[in-house]
């Protein structure tokens, strides 16, 4: 079928929000990790960075997936792209 | 909605979505509830006396015996049940279903070892298999479950238009799966044969037997609902003994919040520990013999004649004294143990030489527990190398796991089977969540452990060690010997070898758990290999049936006798990957990760360009396929000592930029979106009907204007 300019918009949301996720896993898995060995100030304990490989980082990748679930909902029903309820 | 399909009966369906998750909640309730129970009768009758080979024994049956009944209570041979459990999985039970899937052997039981061994180095495969799942949530899950169909190789060849996609497809994945499912049915007998005394062999075929039953009669569905079930006692079988660690040592009940504090204190005990005189004496004595080696080495023949004349002598002067027969027996041991020609003694010598240098190392080879990366950047240039090879290893080996991750076809296909798109994605976040919850606590329990060897252990008389460790060097000396070096009579860390695949499975007994735990423990890690080799036989037969019989050769077939195809295949599957399993290949742990890397640059250009590029076309994605598998293929085999030696290759290892061949799919990776994206704009465009299809994933529903 003929995608309306909604559509494209819609794809355009998506696409921008896939990035800027993107970005945020890039720089909490990379970047830190490229760093780590002058990030070592203490945190509770633990060395920063080694806190950071096995906890932080951690909790940022399942609150960005939740948040790509709970903003991709939403902007389905906005641009009437979403499915019937199913439960 | 496609494959929905309602006249199955039993347990696991029910009617409508909203009665099914209700149904389901009450029967997992119930499961929970009886399986704490069932613990709790085994605990109070080890108590009254039952012997500890019964209790592993019944643990053992039990657990079995429960995941074979909740395959024969979900048998089907209904198609879209026996692919896709009937596209109707809640998204927290998929998530629940996706973790046990994920979690291997390796995760279960060999992940906290390796941290325990290697300190920070280790964490890159914590956050690897985590942080893969973010890539899985925006790029693939919500597309592939619009798409909607049964396999990743049918998602190839529908969007790639034809059937060298979907061949490609169907080799890659056989290929990773295959060398993983080996490394779990190795688990598995493993397992099985601690727990029950039964020999390694029997062990592979009674797994098997738990294994099969499950998928053979119901596919996808049974798959699924068993490995909720096993997600839950694996996560329960992980926990207890580590909160029960951190409360000995620190009082608090949660490890996950407390161990900065014991890592502070394992990082200070080691620094002592480098310096302590009796650890440098023993480390001097294994220093002295590598050295002996090393003397030998200079003139192979004259010092095999001289061993063999000294355990000649030794045999004829003890004789001659009329010593013990037991001595003599020993000596006459020792004499035959003599290497029998120069090219044997060449290699003891070699391995002698390599062993006692790396056992002379400060604490026992281990770095500080929270060093980051090897070398240093300020030190010599030699250092400085050191330096920068471990920090870009670290971060290739990250990369090459999150992408692999993200293109495992047992993983993806999961995402196939949740009721709509929308719980697809929240599907995802459940997985991870219930992923993050054992990967979350892996490396406390290495502290923990390390703590408690540290800072208990050592320095303990040899006469008062704990049991534990006499009982697990009995089972396997190459796991965990212990010996007094110097003489002492005083246990020192460098008196010890230890294998990071026991730290799990000793870590009930390293706290002074009953014996119930550690039968709970290795069930949890029976559960872990299970469920990820049902999944992954599951993903080979379907290749098989579905893309390669159904879609290839007879596209005409009906429907009940491809799952009737699906079924035999998956038995014939299952009896290979044992036979190989049997054989105990060398370097099982290489070939797990190699999976990772033949799957990262297989799959993932392929996929993510379909999806998110309209322009892909098929000839880009054949030849981005075979361009990103083949350059990590060919890496591998130039620069992997095992398989140089499988492919006789001679020439001397040629590391690019330093990167080690467990992270070959950081060539493969980007080779495939190159060669993908360049073929694909020198060829035409992809027809009207395959563009279309693009559209139609992106949209969860495209409703008409």
């Amino acid at each position: 079928m003929q995608l309306t300019k909604k559509h494209h918009e819609y794809w355009r949301k998506t696409l921008s929000i896939t990035g800027i996720l993107l970005a945020i896993w890039f720089v909490v898995t990379f970047v830190v990790a490229y760093y780590a060995r002058d990030l070592t100030f203490s945190f509770f304990g633990w060395p920063f960075s080694f806190w950071v490989a096995a906890q932080g980082a951690l909790i940022v990748y399942v609150l960005l997936i939740w948040y790509y679930a709970w903003h991709m909902n939403r902007l389905d029903r906005e641009y009437n792209v979403h499915e019937a309820e199913d439960d | 909605m496609a494959g929905t399909n309602q006249q199955s009966t039993g347990v696991f369906s029910a009617g409508s979505q909203s009665a099914f998750k209700k149904q389901l909640n009450k029967v997992y309730t119930w499961y929970i509830g009886g399986f704490l129970v069932f613990v709790l009768i085994l605990a109070v009758l080890e108590q009254m006396g039952l012997p500890r080979n019964w209790i592993g024994f019944i643990f053992l049956i039990a657990t079995v015996l429960l995941y074979a009944g909740i395959g024969v209570m979900s048998r089907t041979s209904d198609a879209a049940e026996y692919y896709v459990a009937g596209r109707r999985v809640p998204a927290m039970y998929n998530g629940m279903a996706t973790g046990a899937d994920w979690m291997s052997a390796a995760s279960f039981i060999g992940m906290a070892g390796t941290l325990y061994l290697t300190g920070f180095g280790g964490l890159a495969f914590i956050l690897g298999w985590t942080g893969g799942y973010v890539l899985v949530a925006l790029f693939l899950a919500p597309y592939l479950r619009k798409f909607g169909q049964f396999t990743i190789p049918d998602f190839l060849g529908a969007r790639y238009e034809g059937n060298l996609p979907r061949f490609l497809g169907i080799i890659a994945a056989i290929l990773c799966s295959f060398t993983y499912v080996v490394a779990q049915i190795y688990g598995v007998g493993l397992i099985t044969a601690r727990l029950s005394g039964l020999d390694f062999v029997y062990g592979i075929f009674v797994g098997l037997g738990g294994i099969l039953v499950c998928s053979f009669l119901g596919g996808m569905r049974a798959v699924t609902w068993t490995q909720v079930a096993q997600y839950i006692i694996l996560i329960v079988a992980y926990l207890i003994p580590v909160i029960w660690l951190a409360v000995k040592q620190t009082g608090v009940p949660i490890p996950q919040a407390i161990y900065g504090y014991q890592l502070e204190k394992v990082s200070k005990r080691g620094d002592e520990l480098r310096k302590d005189p009796k650890e440098l004496e023993v480390a001097a004595i294994f220093k002295a013999r590598a050295a002996e080696f090393d003397e030998k080495l200079k003139n192979v023949p004259a010092a095999l004649a001289a061993d063999k004349a000294a355990a000649e002598k030794k045999v004829a002067d003890l004789k001659a004294a009329n010593a013990p027969a037991a001595e003599v027996a020993a000596a006459e041991k020792a004499l035959a143990a003599v290497p029998a020609n120069e090219a044997d003694a060449l290699k003891a010598y070699t391995a002698g030489k390599a062993t006692n240098t790396a056992r002379s190392l400060p604490l026992a080879g281990m770095p500080n527990h929270s060093q980051v990366y090897a070398g240093n950047p300020n030190g010599t240039p030699a250092e400085q190398k050191t330096y920068d090879e471990s920090r870009r290893n670290f971060l290739a080996l990250v990369f090459c796991l999150m992408v692999g991750t993200a293109a495992l076809p047992h993983i993806l296909m999961r995402y196939y089977t949740t009721p709509s798109v929308k719980q697809a994605r929240e599907s995802v976040t459940w997985s991870l969540f219930f992923i993050f919850l054992l990967y979350f606590t892996a490396p406390a329990l290495a502290v923990l452990v390390k703590y408690e060897v540290f800072n208990v252990l050592v320095g303990t008389p040899f006469t008062q060690l704990p049991a534990w460790i006499a009982n697990w060097a009995a089972v396997d000396p190459t796991l965990l010997s212990v010996s007094d070096v110097n003489k002492d009579g005083i246990f020192q860390l460098s008196e010890m070898r230890i294998g990071g695949d026991i730290i799990v499975l000793a870590t009930p007994e390293i706290g002074g758990l009953p014996y119930v735990i550690s039968g709970l423990v290795a069930a949890g890690g029976l559960a872990a290999a299970l469920s990820t080799a049902d999944g992954l036989l599951l993903t080979i037969a379907n290749a098989l049936s579905h893309d390669l019989y159904y879609k290839m050769i007879d596209p005409n077939a009906a429907a009940s006798k491809r799952v009737a195809i699906s079924k035999a295949l998956l038995v014939v599957v299952a009896i290979l990957a044992a036979a190989v399993a049997v054989q105990k290949p060398a370097d099982i742990l290489f070939l797990v990760s190699a999976a990772f890397s033949f799957a990262a640059a297989a799959f993932f250009p392929a996929l993510v360009l379909g999806i998110f590029w309209k322009r892909a076309n098929k000839w880009g994605a054949s030849l981005g396929i075979i361009a990103g598998l083949g350059t990590t293929f060919y890496y591998m085999v130039m620069t992997q000592p095992w398989m140089r030696g499988v492919f006789g290759v001679t020439s001397p290892v040629e590391l690019w930029w330093g990167i080690q061949p467990i992270s070959a799919g950081l060539f493969g990776v980007p080779i495939g979106f190159a060669v993908i994206i360049i073929v694909s704009l020198l060829t035409g465009q992809p027809s009207k009907d395959t563009q279309e299809l693009v559209e139609h994933v992106r949209y969860p529903d495209l409703k008409a204007a």
